[in-house]
């Protein structure tokens, strides 16, 4: 059978994911909400496969939420981000590892508009020497962390204490994913499968014994829109589609949503406890809600680390339903303790408590 | 009269996002803002490429332009390789330049979102971080977040983090240093430059509106009105 024709269609929907010596840039919102998922990823790929990831003090916001909620001008964010490609090169790496889908999307925004408008690259050299000295190269390999965890997803098959499978029936567990809009509706050839088959967290519930459900809303978007959450008095247009997208999925009764793009994870998270108290709605089954993971703390889950090291009691929607699920042996005790054992306070009033 | 057009031109996203729309539709199918605003990506693309300056002069001062969530959903599926949410970006900053944005409920808004995000990115060196989240401004958070910044130090001690110390890991101080190159950044590229253009007119707008505006903080009358200010009619059919 003649595959070159076949190969070609593909091709487009392939992505080449660097091997090791990542620069690693993390999330304003991830390491506020979730800081036990950077570290998760940082751990695993340092300790777990042995690779070089190097972190930069002097790592700055992107300015990503500034741009998109158009107060920061293309100019300044492309200047910004291109102080961050001259760290990299200051310390010698040329793969970028990015924790945040909102960077992830401005970063590829920016090297399109370079590709397409050279003056723009041009400019941006000027500008970043005048204002800081430096110079810069622009990355050779980019990806956002989640396609590294994809990349490594057989090796986390490989040491998983815990299939995504319901122990008790032996069943899949149901799972949604949702990538996120700027992973790959901007410039599709730089996510996992492009815009129109998305995998890169699909091929991890796959890898790891879970089934993905498809369901009409999959791909809409969670409902952040910027300026449309940023401001008060915007937070009807927010809600309404996270509302849009949890009516959709409820039918298929998911076990956990996997989200990509950090802004999700927490607007997924916290619009379910919302609606609950808004009209008591609560989109999963046994008139519990549907707890929200990012891919770092699934797989942490499957490779047995401790849950409340991940970080996951610091949820609004609470992950004791699906821990059950999947026949894991967690501590309550050890929930709210500090790092070197003293009980804290308990927090009162979380969902699926 | 200026000419919003040529000035539109000047914005690589406008060159980008806007060829020849045949006014499909498949835009404000797939809009998550046309489910719930008064909105149509695709009129506000018929509207500019048409080129009339008296109807783009009207977009700019207008309601209309501020809908859209940003999420680029319309750049994936145009089949003429347009992006609407391109050229609203674009009508957004000329908007913002020229001061037409207090002409509206939705534009006025930027005041806000540049006394928060926008001065985060200089005091902290991150567009948000947990201790600028207050929990009174975001009631939706739920009482996990009230207990977490309540318990910040041991929460993400536990989880890896170390708030305001130098040094690598989660929500690290970000240094002196880095942060005035922040600044010079904003001063070269008109960062600087579009957050005085947003004081100047909304200072303007608080006094044409009787309401008190301070040089600094969200403490003042005027943040408070446009920060929560909603008519109810967004979403009501013109």
């Amino acid at each position: 059978m003649k595959t070159e024709g076949k190969k070609r269609v593909w091709s487009d929907y392939q992505k080449e994911i660097a091997d090791d010596h990542f620069f690693y840039v993390r999330s304003c919102i991830r390491q506020s909400f979730f800081p036990g998922s950077e570290q998760f990823f940082l751990h695993f790929m340092r300790e777990v496969l042995g690779k070089d990831v190097y972190e930069n003090p002097s790592h700055t916001t992107c300015t990503g939420i500034g741009y998109h909620s158009d107060i920061v001008p293309l100019s300044t964010i492309m200047t910004v981000v291109a102080r961050h490609f001259a760290l990299m090169k200051e310390e010698g790496y040329k793969n970028i590892a990015i924790s945040c889908v909102t960077s992830f999307g401005i970063y590829t925004e920016i090297i399109e508009t370079w590709k397409h408008f050279p003056e723009e690259l041009e400019k941006t050299r000027e500008y970043l020497f005048k204002a800081t000295g430096r110079e810069f190269d622009v990355p050779v390999n980019m990806a956002h962390t989640s396609d590294i965890i994809y990349k490594f997803r057989n090796k986390i098959a490989e040491k998983a204490k815990y299939r995504l499978i319901n122990h008790r029936t032996g069943d899949p567990l149901d799972v949604v994913e949702h990538i996120g809009c700027h992973y790959s509706k901007m410039f599709p050839k730089y996510g996992v499968g492009g815009a129109e088959f998305p995998n890169v967290l699909g091929g991890m519930i796959e890898t790891w014994g879970g089934n993905v459900v498809d369901y009409p809303e999959r791909r809409h978007c969670c409902g952040f829109g910027f300026r449309q959450y940023l401001v008060q008095a915007n937070r009807g247009y927010s809600l309404s589609n996270t509302v849009k997208k949890f009516s959709s999925m409820k039918p298929f009764k998911p076990d956990l949503v996997l989200t990509n793009c950090p802004g999700c994870t927490m607007f997924m998270d916290k619009w379910q406890y919302t609606m609950k108290e808004m009209n008591g709605t609560a989109y999963g089954e046994n008139g519990e809600s549907i707890p929200v993971l990012t891919y770092e703390e699934l797989a942490g889950l499957v490779m047995g680390y401790n849950p409340w090291d991940l970080g996951l009691q610091y949820h609004m929607v609470q992950s004791e339903p699906l821990l059950k699920k999947l026949g894991i042996n967690y501590d309550p005790e050890d929930k709210f303790r500090t790092r070197d054992g003293r009980q804290m306070p308990v927090p009162e009033n979380l969902i699926n408590a | 009269m200026a000419d919003y057009y040529k000035m539109l031109m000047q914005d690589v996203r406008f060159r980008e996002g806007l060829n020849a729309c045949m006014n499909c539709g498949i835009c404000t199918a797939i809009c998550p803002a046309a489910e719930f605003y008064d909105y149509d990506p695709r009129k506000i693309v018929d509207l500019v490429q048409s080129g009339n300056n008296e109807d783009i002069e009207n977009l700019l001062k207008s309601e209309t332009i501020w809908y859209c969530g940003e999420c680029m959903s319309c750049k994936t599926r145009c089949p003429r390789g347009n992006t609407p949410a391109f050229v609203v970006m674009a009508l957004r900053t000329l908007s913002q330049k020229l001061g037409f944005f207090t002409e509206s409920e939705k534009g006025r808004q930027q005041f806000a979102i540049k006394r928060t995000v926008g001065e985060n990115i200089f005091k902290y060196g991150y567009c948000v971080a947990s201790y600028a989240v207050s929990p009174e401004m975001h009631l939706e958070q739920g009482p996990i977040w009230k207990y977490i910044l309540e318990n910040s130090n041991d929460v993400y001690e536990r989880l890896g983090g170390q708030i305001n110390e130098l040094g690598e890991g989660p929500l690290r101080k970000i240094p002196d240093d880095a942060r005035e190159e922040l600044k010079k950044i904003f001063e070269v590229t008109g960062g600087s430059e579009l957050f005085d253009d947003i004081e100047i007119h909304s200072k303007r707008k608080a006094s044409e509106m009787g309401l008190e505006y301070n040089s600094e903080g969200i403490d003042n009358e005027y943040f408070i009105e446009v920060f929560t200010a909603n008519n109810n009619k967004h979403h009501e059919k013109s």
